[in-house]
């Protein structure tokens, strides 16, 4: 049977920098993707916008209980760039990247943040839902073969739940007791489908039990809950104790992309959750009225972080196109480029 | 050096390059305490232990997947298909995942995925396939077909040694038909070399895996019956495909029939023959041609399942037309 984690029996091991860190990664993210909704509008952004509004406190608090010094590794999906830039990313990568620029990350092959850092502990998820679920069971497998104390760290959404990869990976994880933890994101919606329609469980933590492993549910929007959580299961995975699926309730406030109108979404809905459960205003309140930070303490971050992302756009404008030749690099290890298609006239020739 | 078997030719491959490099291991289903369906990893549980030879749930998404993510991580995972028909059930993680991952994010995936292919054994439609031309249009995996004990060996130890994710087509009607002596030594096929399986100036026969040997079985037909000297040309690879040697051979012999197991319509046949026109057009003294099975799926029945896939008599008559041009 699952467990529900309350926030009332927490008493996280955070210090007050600590918590400060947990705020800066969750502006951070907001006002990164504010940035990017601008320069989407610009026609700046190539393809589609992601948006995590809302969901802020559940990638940044889980990525948070990682040990990025010892190797952990994660894999994030659209809406965790808040974990990446946990694991180290920075908005200058990310900004170049939604742009589709020479000089991004993936050199301009992938879109949004498929994109992937061994050194820094993430590996970019694909379009296929469920696939980084047998892919992380094989990396954390490769922690338990070599007795490393690493963790391996996957998302997934309410909808990936329903995927052959999703079980199938789960499955081969738990019999392997792979040092992994499953984080599914129930925001309420895959695309259009609510998560009603997408599956009969009750609670997407029960479908726990039917890998033999733990799962528990917990407050998505409540930073520290997550972290608490997620660190309980890292911990269990380090000592050797296998999976553990963590089910974080949440809510998605924007569309599946930013071109999605959410006709679909009942009225009063997104403002409930906006005005009454938003990460960040519930953090605030409790960094302030809870622990005493003072607001112009959280305003001078909010300062730095806008000073960050407008630095990181002016570098990310002026970066090159990919150069189109790069198309042929890299398919391969050997050979190291592919051949100009030798049936297909060379343009300039 | 006593003569082994092409399945024990594969299983000595997988042996010294577990013996040679600690990150190569093996994972697949019924591959450990019983030796694989066709025992092909027999022994290996016992000498490398449960961390490297490892029995899976019945999920090629599940472990082809985590093969990659180890992989990732400077493992060398060889995963065994129990038959390659199955291999269907892993096709969106290795085209989508698996053969993107360096392109797109600079991962490194050196992995093999391997399996008994391949009909004239009457297994039927799930048993007998050979699925390679519904990979051969995805940039990024290498596909490799031997046809001889001694490539079975030296390409399976490439494909481990390769630092690209391979898919090792091993032909189950060769499996215990043939024995070879293996080369001393450590023995290593580059991939991506075709081999002249024979040597001729009439005709050129281009195929690759079981139809090798029906092609040479021809050869002699057409030598003995028709004073026709052929040459056949085992491709070994058709991911990368060896340009180079196909042209060479239709330049010398200016004929050329191309001879595949798998079914004719949209098979590597096609692609072949694309590029001989693209190549060596003005060289051709008459059209190519292609044998191959008809476009159905494998029938069980010996009387059906003979009739659908290529002969030895198909390839004889093929080249008769092709030299009476």
């Amino acid at each position: 049977m699952a467990a529900t984690v309350s926030p009332a029996t927490l008493s996280a091991d955070l210090s007050r920098n600590q918590l400060l860190e947990l705020y800066y990664y969750m502006r951070l993210t907001r006002v990164l993707e504010e940035r990017l909704v601008a320069l989407y509008r610009q026609t700046k952004v190539i393809g589609g916008l992601f948006r995590s509004l809302g969901q802020e406190a559940e990638s940044v608090g889980s990525a948070y209980a990682l040990d990025r010094a010892r190797g952990d590794i994660l894999s994030p999906l659209i809406r965790n760039l808040g974990s990446m830039l946990v694991q180290g990313a920075r908005p200058l990568e990310i900004l170049r990247q939604y742009m589709a620029k020479g000089d991004s990350m993936s050199r301009g092959r992938e879109a949004n943040i498929h994109v992937g850092d061994l050194a820094r502990g993430f590996i970019g998820q694909i379009s296929h839902l469920g696939d980084m679920v047998p892919v992380m069971a094989g990396v954390t497998l490769s922690f338990k073969l070599r007795k490393q104390p690493r963790v391996g760290l996957v998302y997934v959404g309410d909808g990936a739940t329903s995927t052959g990869a999703f079980h199938e990976g789960l499955n081969f994880a738990a019999v392997q007791r792979c040092p992994l933890v499953v984080i599914v994101e129930n925001n309420g919606y895959a695309y259009s489908t609510p998560t009603a329609v997408q599956t009969a469980a009750a609670r997407l933590a029960d479908k726990a039990a039917g890998y033999g492993i733990p799962g528990v549910s917990a407050d998505g929007n409540d930073v520290v809950a997550v972290y608490q959580v997620t660190r309980e299961a890292v911990d269990r995975a380090r000592r050797g104790g296998g999976v553990t699926l963590i089910e974080v309730v949440t809510y998605r406030r924007k569309g599946h992309a930013e071109h999605d109108d959410q006709s679909y979404v009942p009225a009063g809905e997104i403002e409930r959750w906006a005005e009454k459960n938003d990460p960040l205003d519930r953090f605030t309140a409790r960094l302030t009225d809870g622990t005493g930070v003072p607001a112009a303490e959280l305003e001078a971050i909010d300062d730095r972080v806008r000073g960050e992302i407008d630095h990181a756009t002016d570098l990310a404008e002026q970066s090159p196109a990919p150069e189109p030749a790069d198309a042929l690099v890299g398919v391969y290890a050997s050979p190291p480029t592919v051949p100009m298609q030798w049936y297909r006239e060379q343009r300039d020739a | 050096m006593p003569e082994v078997t092409y399945l024990e030719a594969i299983r000595e491959g997988l042996m010294e390059e577990m013996e040679r490099d600690p990150n190569v291991l093996c994972l697949g289903e019924d591959i450990g305490a019983y030796g694989g369906a066709f025992k092909v990893t027999e022994g290996l549980l016992a000498r490398f232990g449960a961390d490297r030879v490892i029995d899976t749930p019945v999920s090629e998404t599940g472990f082809v997947g985590a093969a990659a993510g180890a992989a990732h991580m400077g493992l060398r995972p060889v995963c065994e298909m129990q038959f390659i028909d199955f291999v269907s059930c892993a096709y969106s993680i290795l085209t989508n995942y698996v053969a993107t991952a360096r392109y797109r994010t600079f991962l490194p995936c050196p992995m093999v995925v391997r399996g008994p292919s391949g009909g004239y054994v009457r297994g039927g439609p799930f048993h007998s396939q050979n699925p390679e031309a519904a990979f051969l249009h995805t940039p990024g995996l290498k596909l490799v077909c031997p046809a001889t004990a001694t490539d079975a060996k030296g390409l399976l130890k490439a494909a481990i040694r390769d630092d690209d994710p391979v898919l090792f087509f091993e032909h189950k009607y060769l499996y215990r038909r043939i024995r070879e002596s293996m080369p001393a030594g450590d023995h290593v096929v580059p991939i991506g070399k075709a081999r002249v399986a024979r040597e001729g100036t009439d005709l050129s026969i281009i195929t690759y895996a079981a139809t090798v040997w029906k092609a040479l079985e021809a050869a002699d037909i057409l030598d003995r019956e028709d004073g026709l000297s052929v040459e056949v040309l085992d491709l070994r690879s058709l991911l990368p495909l060896d340009d180079d040697a196909i042209v060479a051979s239709v330049k010398k012999t200016n004929r050329a029939l191309v001879v595949h197991e798998d079914t004719a319509t949209g098979g590597v046949g096609g692609e072949i023959i694309a590029r001989i026109n693209q190549l060596a057009f003005e060289w051709l003294d008459a059209p190519v041609r292609r044998v191959a099975a008809h476009d159905v799926p494998l029938p069980y029945a010996p009387a059906l399942e003979d009739f659908v896939l290529p002969q030895t008599a198909d390839i004889v008559r093929a080249a008769r037309w092709l030299a009476e041009y």
